[in-house]
């Protein structure tokens, strides 16, 4: 084999090659979110996280505008201190709502911002301050199971 | 009966020094290979060459066994999945275990035992005719000649057609998963990009795919120019070759994998 047949059979080999790992990059891994963009830093005080991880998305409106970067103890509030890094793009009033949703029954765990309507802005380093904390769903179906427990002789006796 | 016992001692011991004193050598003649890369790198053509015959020519089967080994993850997949009633995280499982584990290991065995063989019998087969003697009789140095350029081609094949197995798989997943069982296109590529992180999975897998690369050309290129220059010695590199880089791929991969996907 001659070597430019040699040089054309290379060549095609290495652009499918680098195709593939093209479309791995942007088809399966969705390199779009700015992952190395500007962000700014805003913490959030939970009293239970529940399965909260560091990189969990941030969203408001269902919308990615942030990841989880640090979820740390505070050893004398007894309460769980999350960090989070926002998008520079977007800005939250002071009187932001963070709560921890699922998506999903057994989805992954997010942050979720409810935007308030304060005229003040949070700025990089800022706690927001009304929180809530994740939904465990161990204690909503036991809390469902004994409220059903109280009442529900009545019920069955009415079937 | 003491008799016995000395003998079986002296083989051991002369197992365990042949074992190391190989490792010893194996180790010198890569850093060999790597000193005298420079001129398979200024003499590109060499390396063109060899990615002709190790890579291009490996295409046709890393392309089929992917896109075979998509489709029944597709299968399997789908079929665990829809007891829980979340068969749309189909195309999550199908690139994570692509992208993640067998993209780069299985594309690794099969680039052993596809290219790692051809080139061992290869180089083996010149030391056997005296091909490498005559080189070096004309000064041409061998490792720069014969052997740096297939260990260049391997490393950089190796990254390549990983990821072509991840993708063919991943688009086999589709074919199973989408057109012939009918889970939601929509849900099957949204779930896939939200939980596939670049740095962590893609990235990742890459990493792994290079180590892969330079562990069987090495382990290629050492047993070819280690072999014994007659026919049994030849055939038994090749066999020795398949063997070792299949289980030190293994075993590398448990260790990156312990290393990148701990925390996760």
């Amino acid at each position: 084999m001659n070597r430019a047949a040699l040089d054309l059979w290379v060549g095609i080999f290495v652009a499918i090659g680098l195709g593939a790992l093209l479309f791995l990059g942007l088809k399966v891994g969705n390199l779009t979110f700015a992952s190395t963009g500007e962000t700014y830093q805003l913490h959030a005080k939970f009293d239970n996280i529940g399965g909260l991880k560091v990189r969990a998305p941030v969203k408001s409106a269902g919308v990615v505008v942030g990841r989880v970067s640090e979820i740390k103890f505070d050893p004398v509030a007894y309460v769980a201190v999350v960090t989070m890094q926002i998008d520079k793009r977007y800005r939250f009033p002071r009187d932001t709502f963070a709560t921890i949703n699922t998506s999903g029954l057994l989805g992954e765990q997010y942050v979720s911002f409810e935007v308030g309507g304060d005229s003040v802005m949070l700025k990089n380093g800022d706690f927001i301050k009304k929180t809530q904390s994740a939904v465990v769903l161990e204690k909503l179906i036991s809390q469902f199971l004994f409220s059903n427990k109280t009442a529900g002789s009545g019920d069955n006796a009415q079937k | 009966m003491a008799n016995k016992l000395v003998a079986a001692l002296t083989d051991l011991g002369h197992r365990v020094t042949s074992a190391l004193w190989r490792l010893g050598f194996a180790s010198r003649f890569l850093l060999m290979i790597l000193v005298y890369s420079g001129t398979s790198l200024r003499r590109f053509h060499l390396t063109i060459r060899e990615i002709y015959f190790s890579g291009v020519m490996s295409l046709i089967i890393i392309l089929v066994s992917g896109l075979f080994v998509g489709m029944v993850l597709g299968l399997q997949g789908y079929d665990t999945l829809e007891r829980y009633g979340s068969s749309s995280a189909l195309g999550v499982l199908v690139a994570l275990s692509l992208v993640r584990e067998l993209g780069p290991v299985v594309a690794a065995l099969l680039f052993a035992s596809r290219a790692g063989s051809a080139i061992t019998a290869e180089i083996g087969l010149m030391k056997a005719t005296e091909q490498l003697s005559a080189m070096e009789m004309m000064a041409v140095n061998p490792i720069a000649r014969v052997v740096a350029p297939r260990f260049w081609a391997g490393v950089l094949s190796m990254p390549l057609l990983a990821a072509l197995f991840s993708a063919m798989g991943i688009f086999g997943g589709y074919l199973v998963g989408v057109r012939l069982i009918g889970v939601d296109a929509g849900s099957f590529w949204s779930q896939m990009q939200a939980s596939v992180d670049f740095r962590e999975d893609i990235v990742n897998g890459v990493i792994k795919s290079i180590v892969f690369g330079i562990i069987i050309s090495w382990i290629a290129v050492f047993e070819g120019y280690d072999a014994e220059p007659t026919a049994e010695g030849v055939s038994g590199a090749t066999t020795r070759t398949v063997v070792t880089s299949s289980l030190a791929v293994l075993a590398a991969d448990f260790i990156l994998t312990a290393f990148m996907f701990r925390g996760a």
